[in-house]
């Protein structure tokens, strides 16, 4: 396992690897990639067990499905960085006859990507398959998944909520990304969702809590928490309080750069804010 | 002529029922999900037989589809069962997205499609399935005619791989088609040959097809017939072979004209050889109550409507 120090490095590379995907393109979603930079970093770096190489099937590791596919410049920056493709293809984020399309998707055929997400609110019922799947096979490996907390007002989630519980699903780990906002606005403005953790038991899910999931240990722990009560009847769900845009102090509680790119001067400021660690691409 | 015994009125669910009871004993890896119509689906024996392979989950589609999708990865081939209303409409962008875009080897099975649903009315009479479905870049679309060609189309997808779209039925509407038949996906059956008209059918209007191009014998004219029982890929060159033949063609099936069969068949026409047609289907409508044959006979889906049809299309050539 990587220390501490090298951890920070990675989640401050991740940072710059987001802020310069989206400048380069003027497009895609910066603030929530952010908001989950030390998320996607724990659980490719400390927590999933995993193969070198990719194949579809997924068997005998543990699987990842992210089902707010919009945040994708954190998934593929983690992704190049833990060796499934080269960094360089970051590069090509967005742009014609790339793999890194701006939302994931198996189609191109990028390592990696097990299911393609960006309509939202599909990946809870995929991840719930996936983890029948491993159970069928006798693979003992978990299913780990990613969810907006805006992307719950989609009703698909409930049906799998309640689907997984009643039938105790309990190899699956599905994270919240919790940060209160959603594209137009905080979520209690748009669609108020009351104690999304309460909710959760009360269709009968195990919760853990991480209060902080941009602190790197407050994360760690929280999904070596989640990983330990997985196995007992339920499914587990990890609620994960984080700020959009974390890392760049102008991007950072709001909705604005949900969906915004930065120009050259935010840029310069965001990459001064995170100073390069293992290399740019 | 061809003779075409009817065995016995059988309906097409319980020849996927039978189908997947055959698949469950032979494929480990087939597995079943349906949404609170496993009696309606006929899915009773496999949940019986494979209860470790058979997943209820509840009235909720949407979830049904994307733990079909999910559950591909690990090698599943997983069957989802329900009204074909529900398979398609409902979850057409789960559909999309989790299963035709992500290209995941889901069997999509849905029953009571089309009108002869009957009692129930239209909201439950989907008529539109079939374009929704053949719109999905990678889907393959099939509509099986009888009881034994929809165990066999069953059995046959599970060696597929790739998305499938299965259409079939609720009524007991004549088997006819050998017990024992090679299901080839794509390839249309030659049922009658003929020289003066094409009649292409699918699904429950295959038999009606028969039935007219008995009734043109009378009349001396000698009517082609072919099942095509997989509206996508079509099997362009059978259709083109038969119509640069007979010179016009009937298209006939349980949908609205819109979207279905008789557009692809007309695309294909177009492109290659330009013919008349008319189309046997709904006319931009939704269905009502009542019961198969009142409804097929007052939305114009049977024999009669058939040789109206070719009535119309021999006139024009």
């Amino acid at each position: 396992m990587p220390n501490t120090q090298q951890l920070e490095d990675f989640v401050t590379q991740v940072r710059r690897d987001i802020v310069r995907q989206v400048h380069k393109v003027n497009s895609g979603h910066p603030g929530g990639s952010l908001g989950c930079a030390e998320f996607f970093t724990v659980l490719y770096q400390v927590v999933m067990d995993r193969k070198e190489k990719f194949d579809m099937d997924g068997k005998d590791e543990d699987l990842f499905f992210l089902s707010n596919g919009h945040i994708s410049p954190v998934f593929y920056s983690v992704l190049a960085r833990s060796g499934y493709f080269p960094i360089e293809e970051l590069n090509t984020f967005r742009l014609i006859n790339s793999r890194l399309q701006g939302h994931p998707t198996t189609h191109e055929g990028l390592p990696g990507i097990r299911m393609a997400s960006g309509s939202l609110g599909q990946g809870m019922s995929v991840a719930i398959g996936a983890a029948q799947t491993k159970k069928l096979n006798g693979d003992k490996h978990l299913v780990y998944s990613l969810h907006g907390d805006g992307e719950l007002q989609e009703g698909q989630n409930w049906e799998a909520i309640m689907y997984a519980a009643g039938n105790k699903v309990d190899n699956l780990i599905a994270t919240v990304d919790w940060n209160d906002q959603q594209i137009d606005g905080c979520t209690d403005d748009v669609l108020p969702m009351g104690d999304l953790g309460v909710k959760f038991e009360a269709f009968g899910w195990d919760v853990v809590h991480i209060k902080d999931g941009n602190n790197l240990t407050q994360v760690i722990e929280g999904l070596q928490e989640a990983k330990s009560r997985t196995g007992k009847g339920k499914p587990v769900a990890v609620m994960m309080k984080t700020v959009m845009g974390n890392g760049v102090d102008f991007m950072m509680h709001t909705h604005a750069w949900h969906g915004v790119a930065p120009n050259d001067e935010q840029l310069a400021k965001a990459l001064e804010q995170n100073p390069e660690t293992l290399g740019d691409y | 002529m061809k003779k075409y015994i009817d065995t016995g009125k059988k309906d097409t669910r319980s020849g996927f029922g039978a189908g997947l009871t055959e698949l469950g004993k032979k494929n480990e890896n087939v597995v079943a999900l349906c949404a609170d119509l496993t009696g309606s689906l006929k899915m009773d024996d496999f949940k019986k037989n494979h209860p470790e392979r058979f997943f209820q989950v509840g009235i909720a589609e949407a979830n049904m589809i994307g733990m079909a999708a999910g559950m591909t990865i690990g090698g599943k081939i997983p069957f989802t069962g329900t009204f074909a209303n529900f398979s398609t409409g409902r979850v057409y962008d789960q559909i999309r997205q989790s299963v035709a875009y992500s290209g995941k080897n889901v069997k999509i099975c849905a029953s009571h499609a089309g009108l002869t649903l009957g009692e129930d009315g239209a909201t439950h009479q989907i008529l539109e399935d079939i374009g929704l479905m053949k719109m999905l870049p990678g889907m393959t679309v099939i509509n099986t005619c009888d009881y034994n060609q929809t165990k066999a189309a069953t059995i046959a997808i599970a060696d597929h791989e790739g998305p499938v779209y299965l259409r079939f039925g609720r009524p007991k509407v004549a088997n006819f088609t050998p017990e024992d038949q090679d299901f080839k996906i794509g390839k249309a059956v030659l049922l009658q040959e003929g020289s003066d008209v094409t009649i292409i059918a699918t699904g429950h209007l295959v038999w009606e097809a028969l039935q007219a191009a008995e009734q043109l014998a009378t009349r001396g004219l000698k009517a082609e017939v072919i099942n095509i029982h997989t509206i996508k890929p079509l099997d362009q060159e059978a259709i083109l072979r038969s119509v640069k033949k007979t010179g016009c063609v009937v298209t006939a099936e349980e949908h609205n004209f819109l979207g279905g069969l008789g557009e692809s068949v007309s695309r294909t026409l177009t492109q290659h050889h330009p013919a008349p047609q008319e189309l046997v289907a709904t006319q931009d409508t939704f269905g009502e109550s009542g019961t198969p044959e009142q409804l097929m006979e007052k939305y114009g889906l049977n024999a009669g409507a058939i040789l109206n049809a070719v009535e119309r299309v021999i006139q024009r050539k």
